[in-house]
Order: structure tokens, then sequence, then C-alpha cells
């Protein structure tokens, strides 16, 4: 009953995301771009919070990477090809979360949260301080990659509605990719992980290996959502980067209840909203954000998944 | 470098070392005891500096600001740690993380809406206004040594206060098993507030301290978190003699950073911290 219920309402919110952009409206075509990207960037998290139960505060690094490495790839004064773009991206920032996993694993609990901020707001300096990427001014990508292969031209990423349908296929690549990957002995692994580390050890698992790869693979994933991120908004600061994003993306994975993937795009979508309206009604829009945080800490364990169970329950208890 | 540019930059290493010790502290304090992950520990640093500089238009001395200010710290610590940090302590370190960003956001968008996005100046007090002079060119200003020398009082005080005082005892006793200290009749919701709000006011102090220095400008206290995250990971959580040597590490690489090799100076208080943690990730200091 309950599987067919959210089976529905996957089906309704994927043809509303493919209806969408009919409604011509460019403004809410790239909101809902932008969602989406967010989406991929929550779903590459919860994979570490959620599942492997390591608390990433620095995960808009490998965003960050995605994002920058997507602009220094691409020529200056021509279109990038999007089948070199995208793939670069993805796989430097999943290098990059290899060698720092490679540090910050030699860690855990509170130690392993500031020590991801800290390599993340490393990472921060070197585009920042540097003249790798622009400084602090960040650096525009000039041209909308392109996707033609030869002289097969699929679809038009300059076009906004087609550009959104690319990144929903994307998103939706993501999540069977997570689904099928938590299936998996990996992800049955790192699951184990998570509820008992030391017995995983003692059943002869290479814990810190399965970590690893874990680790590596969200940041690959957070930077495929950077890279799309460039390519949507056309300009990379290291702003992309900063502990804010980290925060921003970890409140959307807890608002959406970790370790549930719809959760994660949930919380994304969630997330996006609340920014809008509330940044509609004050340029102090932060405050309101801060408020609900707190509240939803106080009031609301296990986010937004944790909801229609505890709907369900209250209802319950009423009925008798 | 010659000497006199050496020892300038010497004692700036030792100042700035020994001002984040008081931030560092106070987080290495609450995590070691209570076990809660305060991301909001910067910002009680930026409140303290936002107070010497209103404080100090109302009274027109930096020096009655720290005095008034002080108190004003505390209590407040004291009053988030009622209202807030209390439900915290037995939630996991996700929740923490949670509710204290939310907080940052608060605090920094309160100072947005009280204090504008400006940078302000703070005078430094007539008393210490003087600048001792090193050679023809050279002078040291005489409120870094009063920082330092401030800090030090402080610092001294911090370890008397947890090695031979009953309260420090407790504190000890309590990082080791509250359930334990519980059950011997000690109160030890009293002692985590005391020790909260003593953790706000080392911050505030902090920040009330360098306003004259740094000036009082948005943002100031995440960059201070940051960079006491690292003094802490480098000391080892709990330990407050690792916090103080992990300070003087972070403060004399961050200075010589910024004078040998400008272009890099972000990155070499990480680089530190990489080194650290594959020596040693526990910490330098960290028992057990």
């Amino acid at each position: 009953m309950r599987l067919r219920a959210s089976r529905v309402a996957l089906l309704v919110a994927a043809v509303a995301v493919i209806a969408f952009p009919f409604t011509d409206s460019a403004f809410y075509t790239e909101l809902l771009a932008k969602a989406m990207i967010l989406a991929i960037f929550a779903l590459s998290l919860d994979l570490l919070v959620g599942y492997t139960g390591l608390v990433s505060f620095g995960h808009a690094a490998y965003f960050g990477i995605g994002a920058y490495a997507t602009v220094l790839l691409a020529p200056k004064y021509d279109p990038a090809s999007l089948w070199l773009v995208l793939p670069g991206a993805v796989v430097a920032a999943g290098l990059a979360a290899l060698v720092i996993g490679l540090f910050v694993l030699r860690t855990r609990g509170i130690y392993f949260i500031m020590v991801t901020l800290a390599f993340a707001q490393m990472v921060f300096y070197v585009f920042h301080d540097t003249g790798l990427g622009g400084g602090s001014d960040g650096i525009y990508l000039n041209f909308k990659p392109s996707a033609a292969i030869g002289s097969l031209q699929p679809f038009d990423l300059g076009e906004a509605r087609q550009q959104c349908w690319f990144v929903a296929a994307l998103l939706f690549l993501t999540w069977w990719f997570l689904a099928r990957l938590l299936e998996s002995p990996f992800g049955r692994a790192i699951v184990g992980i998570r509820s008992n580390e030391q017995r995983m050890r003692a059943l002869g698992f290479a814990t810190v290996r399965y970590k690893l790869a874990a680790f590596a693979i969200a940041g690959a994933l957070a930077g495929l959502a950077g890279s799309l991120y460039a390519i949507l908004f056309g300009f990379v600061t290291p702003e992309l980067l900063s502990w804010h994003q980290s925060g921003n993306v970890l409140l959307m994975v807890i608002l959406g209840g970790i370790g549930s993937l719809a959760g994660s795009v949930g919380g994304a979508f969630a997330f996006v909203a609340m920014q809008e309206v509330f940044s509609g009604w004050t340029k102090h829009w932060q405050l309101l954000m801060g408020g609900v945080i707190v509240a939803a800490v106080l009031f609301l364990p296990g986010g937004l998944a944790a909801l229609p169970g505890r709907v369900r329950r209250a209802f319950g208890a009423g009925g008798g | 470098m010659d000497l006199p540019t050496f020892l300038i930059q010497l004692l700036n290493a030792v100042q700035y070392g020994l001002l984040l010790f008081l931030v560092a502290s106070g987080l290495t304090l609450i995590f070691g005891i209570m076990g809660v992950i305060n991301l909001a520990h910067g910002a009680f640093y930026m409140v303290g500096a936002y107070l010497a500089f209103a404080l100090t238009g109302l009274t027109g001395n930096l020096l009655f600001a720290i005095l008034l200010g002080i108190p004003l710290a505390f209590a407040f610590g004291a009053l988030l740690e009622w209202l807030l940090y209390a439900h915290l302590y037995k939630r996991d370190h996700l929740e923490q993380v949670l509710l204290t960003y939310g907080l940052i956001l608060i605090f920094e968008e309160g100072r947005s809406l009280l204090f504008g996005d400006d940078v302000h100046g703070v005078d430094v007090p007539a008393l210490f206004a003087a600048s001792i002079p090193l050679t023809d060119t050279l002078s040291y200003p005489v409120y870094r040594l009063v920082i330092s020398a401030a800090c030090i009082a402080l610092a001294a005080g911090l370890f008397l206060l947890i090695r031979r005082t009953k309260l420090g005892m407790v504190i000890r006793a309590g990082s080791h098993d509250r359930d334990m200290v519980q059950a011997l009749g000690i109160d030890i919701d009293r002692t985590y507030r005391i020790v909260f709000a003593l953790g706000v006011a080392l911050a505030a102090f902090g920040g009330m301290l360098a306003a004259p220095v740094s000036s009082v400008y948005p943002g100031m206290g995440n960059q201070v978190l940051i960079i006491s995250f690292v003094v802490v990971v480098i000391g080892g959580i709990g330990s407050v003699t690792g916090a103080l040597v992990a300070s003087l590490v972070i403060g004399l690489a961050d200075t010589f950073g910024k004078v040998l090799v400008p272009e890099y100076a972000g990155l070499a208080v990480y680089l530190v911290m990489a080194a650290v943690l594959l020596w040693r990730p526990e910490g330098i200091f960290r028992r057990g």
C-alpha cells in the first residue's frame, strides 16, 4: 500500500518536472533546474551521512571543484564539449575526494566533522587566494558546452527547456545509481559499517577502504552537481566552496531525513523553496532560515521523511 | 628578514596564537566535557567584538566596555545553555551541527540588523596607546603586548581553575563519567551551565581584546571558528594544554606563512593540520 503510494507520488513528480518547462516561465524553469542540481548534491552527501555514517561538513569542496573544473577545462573562445567537461569535472572532484579522504578518514566522530570542514576551507583558499580560478572574483564560463557528437546534435543546452530536462535526466540517473549501489554488496557493507564498524572489521571487511570508496563516489557525484551548476549559471566563485554551502547541503539532507534518497531530493526542493519565499519577504532571510533550522532540530527529529509516519501515528492514535 | 622585523613578527604570532587560545580553549572544553560540537562558538567571538564596539561608544573607553561586557557575555552564555544547548547533550553530533549552524545564521543576521554590514573601528584605550620604538623606523604598539599579557594571565587562571579548585575537580570528573558524578550528588547541570558560560565569556573576551587591532566586521567569527577547529584537532579534544600549544603553533604558521609565502598563506595552517593528522590523528595531547 505504502509502496504504491510512493510510486504514484514519484510518477506525479516526474510528470510535473517534464511538463513544467512548458509553462514558459524562464525564471521558474531555471529555479527548477537549480533545485534538481542541489538535489543531486544532497543525494551525494546522503550516501556519506545517511548510509555510511560519515558526517562530512566539507562537501561543498567537491561541488566547487566540479564547478571550477568545468570552467577551467573549457576553451576560452569556443564552446567546450559537454562530453569532455562533465566527466572531467566528475573525475577531478572524485580524485580530490580520494586524496582528502586518505587524511580525513584517519579520524572519526567530532574530529571527522572538523577535519572535513578544515580541508574544505583549505580548498576554498586555493581558489580564493591563488590565480588558478580568477581569485576571489571568480571566473566565467563564456559558452554553454555543446552536446554535439561529431555532426550529431542530440540536444542544445542553450535552450532553457532542454537544459532543464538534461538536469532532470541526470538527477534520475544519480538516484537510480545510488539506489542500485545501496542494494549491491558494497551498499550493504557501508550500511553495516554505519551501524557497527567494529563488527564489520571482525567479519573481515577492510572498512577504511569501503569508507574511502564511499567518500570518493560521494565527491564525484557532488562534482557532477557542481559541473551542472557551472553550466546552468555560467559563472563560478569561491563562494561555491564556502562552508555555508557545506552547511546548506547538510541542512537539505537532514531536513529531508537522513538515509532516505527521496528525503534528500525533497529536502533540496524544500530548501530552495524556503530560500525563495524568505528572500522574497526580507533581505534578512537568513534569520528566518536559522529559526527554521533551530526549530527543526528541536521539534522535528527525523526530518520531513519521518513526517508521514508521525502523522499516521498521530491519526492512528486519534482514531483508536 | 632582519632581527627587528623577525622580532615584531614573532610577537605578532604569539599575540595571535594567544587570542586563538581564548576561543579554542572554550571550544575544546565544551567538546571535551559536554560532548557538544559548537559551530556557533565563533559567533561568540563576534558578539564580543560588537559588544566592545557598542559599549565603547556608550562608555567612551574600551576598558569599561570590557568590564561591562564580560559579565554580559557570561550571562548570555548561561541563558543560551539553558534555552538551547541543554537539549543537545543527548542528541547526536549531526543535530548539534545543524542547530548550532542555524544559530550562526541567526547571529550573523542579527548583527546585520543591529549594526549593518560596515566595518567599524574601536579605539585603543588611551592608557595603552603608546608604541615602543625598536629602530629608527620600526616600533611596536604597547596594546598588542597588553593583549598577550591579558591572555597569558587568563590562561594561567584557567589552568588553576581546572587543576586546583573544587569546580575544576567536578569538571574533570564530569568529562569522564557524567552519570557517576551525578550519582555522587553533584549538580552536574549547574556545572555544565557554568562551563558553557565560561567558554562564551572567554570567546567574547577574545573578540573584545581583538576589536581595536582587527576592527569589527561581518563574518569575523567564522574565520576564527574554523582556525579554532584546526587548533582543537591539533591539540586534541578536551585538552586545554593541547589548545595552548596548538594555538601558538598555528599563530606562528599563519604569521610567518604570510611573511614568507604571502600567496599561499591561507594554506599554511591547513598543511600543519594535515601533517599532524598523519602523525597523530587523535591530536598531540589526547589522553588514552
